[in-house]
């Protein structure tokens, strides 16, 4: 595999963003995603290949170490940063149709709940995997939710809460997307939420953790 | 003069108050409706939330205005009102606790990451100083800055309120149990790395709210311990964690079940013990009993 791909996947997996970067304090001095990016599409490599064996083992590597709490959060927002900085350099190619995501995934934190950091965090993650994210932000409600879900009919759906007082909102909302749009996955996360609960609200899937979020679309939409 | 801290040093095991968020709700809190606007709207409800818990035996009370800091107030168009609803929270919980009784200024994060440059150091020092000298100035005795995961954030809040004010600086951060048995805050910092940065940012009472009930609380001490002799420790314990029946949530442990654990979380070190999300006026009741009967 071309070298620059896997120097592309490091950069994401460790959160250096660009040669001015200090952070990771190992790879200072060295060029991060944004100039490697740059580099490879000056190259000829193929986009596609830059989002599929570039970024994505990096992320899914990332992801892995979060899970078993290896890393925290500050990675985690360091390699998505990094990753967000090589997809601006690809978003022309995903536009014209030259590169494709694997599907589409909307995200917002339920009505009544104005968090985000976990939200934001999550939307990284997906976005860095390949998929296409709405992020329709916080304090979203039924109407919006369902209205995005029909503007994009193939999309799994993600709910985030961080107040234990809007999992009743969670439960209203992923009722509601189900009678307007049967069929529609609806996932769901955050602090006070569990497998239990996911169960009794009839969503479809809980995770404790992006990656497993990211599992469940590559098997569900991929 | 440093009351709280001198109380601690003379021995003393004090109890705290629990938790005003859910209580806010049991009285018809909306979701999505800023608690802090009650100070103004709603008086009467906050001080009886303040008042029942000094009934229940806590020693100090703590004030209305965890989300009250210019960015979460923001976020309500409340932002120039930062000053006013502090003040207010604060002189609602100073009638509530009387004379004789502590008033603990509540000051949450901001929501806002500082690494991912939503905002700056000094802009964060800026708005947690307007919230401590707004606590002050309605009769706060010290502040408590609470539910931190991010060190930084936490330091600067800290240095704010003890640079600012005349009040005493608790600081208490979230973690939870991580799957190697450590604990750690959500920015992965373990209860040590916490203890000396709190101290040199000019806390003088550290320790640790929210998480997963008491049971957990005392592991944490125990680490805080580890690092520390002396500096007092204060814990406001979850009563567990949030179950959800039929568009209810509940918190499974009783008053009892964190009676229970006082004397263990007391023989680690914890100097002051209270409670957070879940916990009510009897536990609060049964926790001071618990103290009493050391």
């Amino acid at each position: 595999m071309n070298e620059l791909l896997v120097k592309l996947s490091d950069c994401v997996e460790f959160g250096k963003i660009n040669l001015a970067s200090p952070y990771p304090p190992q790879m200072k001095g060295q060029e991060g995603a944004d100039e490697i990016t740059k580099k490879a599409l000056e190259e000829g490599v193929d986009p596609q290949d830059i989002l599929m064996l570039g970024l994505m083992p990096g992320m899914e590597r990332i992801g892995v170490k979060f899970r078993e709490n290896k890393v925290f959060v500050p990675q985690v927002l360091m390699s998505a940063k990094a990753m967000s900085t090589a997809l601006v350099h690809l978003k022309p190619y995903f536009l014209s149709g030259a590169a494709r995501q694997k599907g589409t995934f909307i995200i917002g934190t339920v009505l009544g709940d104005l968090h985000d950091i976990g939200k934001n965090l999550v939307s990284m993650m997906v976005e860095g995997n390949g998929y296409k994210v709405v992020d329709l932000g916080t304090d979203v409600g039924s109407e919006k939710f369902v209205t995005a879900v029909k503007d994009n009919p193939e999309a799994v759906v993600g709910l985030s809460c961080l107040l234990t007082t809007t999992m009743a909102s969670m439960e209203k909302i992923t009722r509601d997307i189900k009678d307007a749009a049967p069929g529609t996955y609806v996932t769901i996360g955050g602090a006070p939420v569990n497998q239990d609960f996911c169960q009794k609200i009839g969503a479809d899937h809980y995770s404790p953790d992006p990656q497993g979020l990211v599992e469940f679309l590559n098997a569900k939409i991929a | 003069m440093k009351k709280i801290f001198q109380e601690i040093q003379n021995g003393k095991v004090l109890v705290s108050d629990g938790a005003w968020g859910t209580f806010l709700q049991k009285k018809g809190l909306k979701p999505g409706e800023c608690p802090e606007s009650w100070n103004l709207s709603r008086p009467d409800d906050v001080y009886d939330i303040a008042r029942s818990y000094i009934d229940a035996g806590a020693d100090m009370i703590e004030t209305n205005s965890f989300g009250g800091n210019y960015f979460k107030l923001k976020n309500y168009g409340l932002e120039n009102q930062v000053f006013e609803l502090n003040k207010l929270a604060a002189e609602i919980s100073r009638r509530a606790a009387g004379p004789d009784h502590f008033v603990l200024g509540s000051v949450g994060p901001t929501g806002k990451l500082l690494m991912m440059e939503e905002v700056t150091e000094d802009e964060l020092y800026q708005a947690f100083k307007e919230q401590s000298m707004a606590l002050e100035a309605g009769g706060a005795d010290a502040i408590v800055i609470e539910t931190m995961t991010d060190l930084e954030e936490a330091r600067l809040a800290v240095k704010a309120a003890s640079e600012n004010t005349g009040c005493e600086v608790i600081c208490t951060m979230t973690f939870d149990k991580i799957l190697s048995g450590e604990y750690r805050t959500m920015m992965g910092i373990s209860p040590t790395e916490m203890v000396e940065a709190l101290i040199d940012a000019g806390a003088t009472v550290v320790g640790a709210n929210c998480g997963n009930g008491m049971a957990e609380m005392i592991g944490i001490v125990k680490e805080i311990r580890k690092v520390n002799a002396k500096i007092p420790i204060l814990i406001h314990a979850n009563a567990g964690m949030p179950q959800y029946c039929d568009g209810e949530t509940t918190f499974p442990e009783s008053p009892a079940d964190m009676a229970n654990r006082i004397k263990e979380i007391v023989e680690a070190g914890a100097n002051i013990i209270g409670g957070c999300c879940g916990t009510t006026p009897d536990h609060i009741c049964e926790v001071h009993h618990a103290v009493r009967i050391l």
